[in-house]
């Protein structure tokens, strides 16, 4: 097991789902450091500097949101909510404060990692700067530099709006962006609550880049959160 | 002789009132019969004794006068420091109210019950202080003389020459939970005072000597020997009446005593109240309100309130009866009511009207048959007639007048028209009809003065001589006596009949607007919308602002209802409205209670106790209340607390049966559950402890094969969790339905790729129409109807079946199915299977919640969910949303192509 591999901090009360991420995040290599409260956490944040927050948003001590507020006061780290909470309004809170994905309880450990190397690779991007020049996903090429479409290498013809909002799920591939954040992007913030805007234009993209749009393979709908660009690089 | 059984309402009743003693405090009244005996030196003698028994003594207030025995006795004792109160510029010390209740001691010294309070104080009397104190729960030790007291107190007048103005009532002596008689003998007394051990205000100092006369002396001796004896009495009866010992009194034996305005209505008053405390019978004052009376002065109206309140604070029901001969009404009513004694004074008007309009004293007597009657010194019930139109504007007397004149005028002119062709008697009935004309129309004297001027006319113009007002034949005086006696009579009887119609309209118009205040009260169940309406219809008919407080769930009151009829309270108003609240019991302007106030504040009192309080502000600010008004703010304000009662009872069973539903709910869930868990659960164990015990015995098949159930069961506990929540937080209206325009395809696609694999045994086509348009819906609630549809078909349809999902749009309704082509529904089943706790046959499958919450949801989306069975084998699921209204408006973008 290599031992550079990037260093998760766990903040979760549950000592059952500790011991759960604990194997799971071991055995794939990643080094871990556990905190069960949001005091704790904040404090190894702050000494460890890790690569990656895992945080439980039901903490007995402080809600999950501060702590991504706090978080966020000075740190990038990707931070990837986990909540057993239904209330989808509490995920899109903690989103919009900065976290960068969720996960509901009860999910399984494929699905945590993938959104564990999603994460990392959005971050180690930020870092470095880098912005490749074409985007692939299976029969999708989007070239950024020339602004061009393809799909199954046919081109096809996006409206400006419609290309804005592409490009800031591609941006973001294979994390959830919730409708404000894409409205803001998009539209600007002075749009941030016109989420039929969101829908409509999200109809046209899903009809131009998938066969089935009942059954997209791209543009997967989160209700109530928002959108994500299905990124699956490895499958 | 056999025992009797106590009656077990009486019980009842005196256990209620037994408990609402214990928690208010005790009252024990040291009694004399006149100043000097030493009550004051008796109390404190008793709170001595209390205290060395380890009880906590407080004097709220003691007067020594300066006596030196009685000072010493007050050593060691705390003292509540009085108040000062400024009246007209001298200092009064009064008793501090306030700081005792904030003290509240277990037993606390208050001397002279009968007291009257400084002006600006919160209670006029006392009494009233000691009755809060004793609300409070605190125990009261004072002292009183039999003089003062309320129905001995016209016979103390009677023995002593002195009326005593400060009085107390009877009911306190009754309230008393003990009575120390303080007895000393006149000699002794008269020998106290020379010694100069009796204080004697200085200023009435003839007054009192005469007071303190032997004969005197003894008859007060003997009358509060006799009121202490009645009490113990009493005690007696009711231990009797405890222990079943005998009946008490005949079932239902009523007294009843019957006043009016006049003051010597007040002795029958004490008379009915000793006879009936004698008898121990419940007593009645009854007041008949003749047709002549229909404008009493307004000083009749409040002494005969005075009458009414004075009988009611002695025990008695009050009543008013209306009616046309006043005798008749008296002995229908005391026959209704079994009454056995009637008590009535001796008339004191001329005899003549006796004999002229019949005795109405007699016609009871005579009418009375098994009831005895008593007449006793003092007014008979009889109406005091006023001049009937007093209170009317002099203007429009004048005009009465006048229009007299021109009625007679009028009758002359026609009379003379008539003349040469009939007979004069004929003539004269036409100056007839004009006095009816006028008896209808105006008042008493216009009437008389009609009649009088018709005679006079008719003398004038047709008996000869004509125009003069000699007469030639003495027989024509006759003919005017007649005539006149005719036309008295007839005015008298239009008059009367026209105002007891007039009355009756008043009282009408009153109990019509009680009435429909009433009913519009039925209609309504908001707390706001009910004080609306009272404050609505009592600001219409008392001209006056008002104020609706009601009391929350924490019993503090909060003012209801906005608008121009409303007047807001200010901090001491609202001590005024909490006092009202608290104590059940009107107060405020025109009252005993705290008199300062701005306006008058009754308590919304009904069965369960007080509501809230209306207050009502005057116009002009400072005007009272008449007594009779007041009794309608009282009807109103018991109107509206039925009310407010009845929506705080709603509201209360709403609560109740909400929370019986969630019970039922939750236990149906429970047991049904708790199988439903167990079965995932016996499998995940199972795999788990095998997996555990066992690990190097089982291949790698096998261990794959036990973590597959493990993960399998687990995602089937989890839908199973997920439902029950489902289905509770949308029972419990914890969901709000969010509805938003959006595309189908859009949650189809979302619920799709939630099933993910699960899907994977059934081929899915999703055929959708190009053209559907955007629908309202909440896209999270959505979503789980697909979600559950699609369970549903993958749990009751064998593998391999293909489903097919779609849509169609007609008239504002977009229709989505599911089919299957599983077995089928079993007919009569259709309906049944959107109901809770319902399972297909055969599978394990879930709690049975899935298509009932589906119709939840649909139904909240305004839509509505079925089942088919499908041509060829197999169910379709369907449900309307409907697409009415307009989507948000969506600017269009135009079609620019991407690239360079």
């Amino acid at each position: 097991m290599p031992e550079d591999k990037e260093l998760i901090l766990l903040i979760e009360d549950e000592p059952q789902m500790r011991r759960f991420l604990r194997i799971t995040l071991q055995t794939q290599g990643y080094r871990l450091v556990e905190a069960a409260t949001a005091q704790e956490g904040l404090m190894q944040a702050t000494t460890r500097n890790p690569d990656i927050v895992l945080l439980d948003l039901g903490l007995p001590d402080m809600d999950g949101l501060e702590v991504t507020k706090r978080l966020r006061e000075w740190a990038q780290t990707p931070i990837i909510v986990i909540s057993a909470r239904e209330q989808e309004q509490d995920k899109v809170k903690a989103l919009d404060a900065g976290a960068d994905d969720y996960l509901t309880k009860p999910f399984n450990a494929g699905e945590l990692l993938a959104r564990i190397r999603v994460a990392l690779r959005h971050a180690a991007r930020q870092i470095t700067e880098q912005n490749e020049p074409v985007f692939t996903l299976r029969n999708l090429r989007v070239d950024l530099a020339l602004r061009q479409v393809f799909v199954d290498d046919k081109e096809v013809h996006f409206t400006p709006i419609e290309y804005k909002l592409l490009m800031v799920l591609v941006r973001h591939a294979g994390k959830v962006i919730t409708h404000s954040q894409l409205l803001k992007e998009v539209w600007g913030p002075a749009h941030v609550n016109e989420v039929q805007y969101l829908r409509v234009y999200m109809t046209q993209l899903r009809h131009k880049l998938e066969n089935d749009p009942a059954r997209p393979r791209f543009l997967i709908n989160e209700p109530g959160i928002g959108y994500r660009l299905k990124y699956d690089p490895e499958g | 002789m056999e025992e009797r059984r106590p009656d077990p309402d009486q019980l009842l009743q005196r256990a209620r009132d037994e408990d609402e003693r214990k928690r208010e405090g005790q009252l024990k009244i040291f009694f004399g019969a006149a100043p000097g005996v030493g009550k004051t030196y008796a109390m404190l003698e008793a709170a001595r004794q209390k205290k060395r028994q380890g009880v906590e003594i407080v004097v709220g207030l003691v007067e020594t006068h300066g006596r030196k025995e009685t000072e010493a006795l007050l050593e060691g004792l705390e003292i509540i420091p009085r108040r000062n109160v400024e009246y007209r510029g001298t200092a009064l010390k009064e008793f501090d109210l306030d700081m005792a209740l904030r003290r509240t001691p277990p037993i606390i010294l208050v001397d002279e019950l009968a007291h009257t309070n400084a002006p600006g104080s919160r209670h006029k009397k006392r009494w009233q202080d000691i009755y809060e104190l004793l609300g409070a729960g605190i125990s009261v030790y004072t002292t009183v003389n039999v003089q003062h007291l309320e129905s001995l107190n016209d016979v103390v007048a009677q023995i002593t020459q002195i009326s005593v103005r400060e009085t107390i009532p009877d009911f306190l002596l009754e309230r008393a939970d003990e009575i120390e008689l303080i007895d000393l003998p006149p000699d002794d007394l008269l020998q106290r005072m020379k010694e100069g051990k009796v204080y004697l205000p200085e200023q009435a100092a003839a007054a009192i000597k005469n007071f303190f006369r032997k004969g005197n002396l003894i008859a007060l001796r003997e009358l509060a020997l006799r009121r202490t004896a009645d009490r113990v009495d009493e005690q007696m009866q009711d231990y009797r009446q405890d222990k079943g010992i005998s009946d008490i009194w005949p079932a239902g034996e009523r007294i009843m005593v019957c006043i009016g305005s006049n003051p010597r209505s007040i002795r029958l008053i004490h008379a009915a109240r000793r006879l009936a405390a004698v008898l121990r019978t419940e007593w009645i004052a009854v007041h008949v309100e003749a047709p002549s009376q229909v404008h009493p002065s307004e000083q009749d109206l409040r002494q005969l309130a005075d009458h009414m309140r004075l009988a009611e604070s002695l025990g008695a029901e009050a009543v008013t009866l209306s009616g046309q001969k006043m005798s008749e009404e008296i002995i229908t009513y005391a026959r209704s009511r079994n009454v056995s004694k009637i008590i009535i004074g001796k008339p004191t008007h001329a005899r003549w009207k006796d004999k002229l309009f019949g005795s109405p004293l007699d016609e009871i007597v005579r009418g009375s048959g098994d009831i005895d009657v008593y007449v006793i010194s003092g007014d008979i019930a009889e109406p005091h007639a006023h001049a009937g139109s007093s209170s009317r504007p002099r203007s429009w007397r004048k005009r009465e007048f006048a229009w007299s004149i021109f009625t007679v005028a009028g009758c002359t002119g026609i009379a003379r028209i008539m003349f040469p062709y009939f007979e004069r008697l004929d003539v004269a009935m036409i100056y007839l009809l004009g006095v009816v004309l006028i008896s209808s129309r105006t008042s008493k004297w216009p009437a008389l003065f009609t009649t009088i001027m018709s005679v006079a006319a008719f003398d004038f113009f047709f008996v000869p001589p004509f125009y003069t007002f000699a007469v030639s034949d003495a027989r024509y005086f006759i003919t005017f006596l007649v005539m006149f006696l005719v036309s008295f009579v007839i005015s008298r009887l239009t008059l009367r009949v026209r105002q007891q119609a007039e009355a009756a309209r008043f009282r009408e118009r009153r109990t019509a607007a009680l009435y429909s205040m009433s009913r519009e009260l039925v209609r309504e169940r908001s707390t706001e919308r009910l004080s609306e309406i009272a404050i609505r219809h009592m600001s219409e008919i008392f001209g006056s602002q008002v104020a609706m407080l009601v009391a929350d769930e924490g019993g503090r009151l909060v003012q209801t209802g906005k608008g121009d009829a409303v007047f807001t309270l200010d901090q001491q108003e609202l001590s005024v409205a909490q006092w009202v609240f608290e104590h059940r019991q009107a107060a405020g302007l025109g009252t005993d209670t705290l008199p300062g106030a701005k306006a008058i504040y009754l308590p919304l009192v009904a069965s369960s106790g007080a509501v809230g309080v209306a207050g009502v502000l005057p116009k002009n600010v400072g005007d009272g209340f008449e007594p009779e008004q007041f009794h309608y703010l009282e009807a109103f304000a018991n109107q509206t607390a039925i009310a407010i009662e009845r929506s705080f009872l709603g509201a209360a069973a709403q609560r109740a049966l909400l929370k019986a539903e969630t019970e039922s709910l939750r236990n149906t869930l429970l047991s049904s559950i708790s199988h439903d868990l167990r079965t995932p659960l016996a499998a995940i164990t199972g795999a788990a402890t095998t997996l555990l015990e066992n690990d190097a015995a089982i291949d790698t098949v096998g261990r794959l094969d036990l973590l597959q159930t493990v993960r399998e069961e687990a995602d089937h506990l989890n839908r199973i969790i997920k439902n029950v929540l489902d289905m509770t937080r949308l029972e419990s209206g914890a969901i709000q339905v969010n509805k938003e325009w959006q595309a189908l395809e859009e949650v189809i696609g979302a619920a799709v790729n939630r099933l993910g694999d699960r899907l994977n045994d059934h081929p899915l086509t999703v055929k959708l129409p190009g053209n559907l348009p955007l629908i309202p819906f909440d896209s999270l609630l959505m979503e789980q109807v697909l979600v559950n549809l699609f369970d549903n078909a993958i749990k009751y349809t064998p593998t391999g079946t293909p489903l097919e999902l779609s849509a169609s749009e007609s008239f504002y309704t977009v229709t989505v199915e599911l089919a299957d082509r599983g077995p089928g529904i079993p007919s009569g089943e259709e309906e049944h299977i959107f109901d809770k706790f319902v399972r297909g046959r055969g599978t394990g499958g879930g709690v049975g919640l899935g298509l009932a919450i589906c119709r939840t949801i649909i139904a909240a989306h305004g839509g509505k969910i079925w089942v088919e069975n499908r041509a060829g084998g197999g169910a379709v699921f369907r449900f309307t949303l409907s697409t009415a209204g307009l989507p948000p408006a969506q600017q269009k973008e135009e079609e620019e192509i991407t690239g360079l």
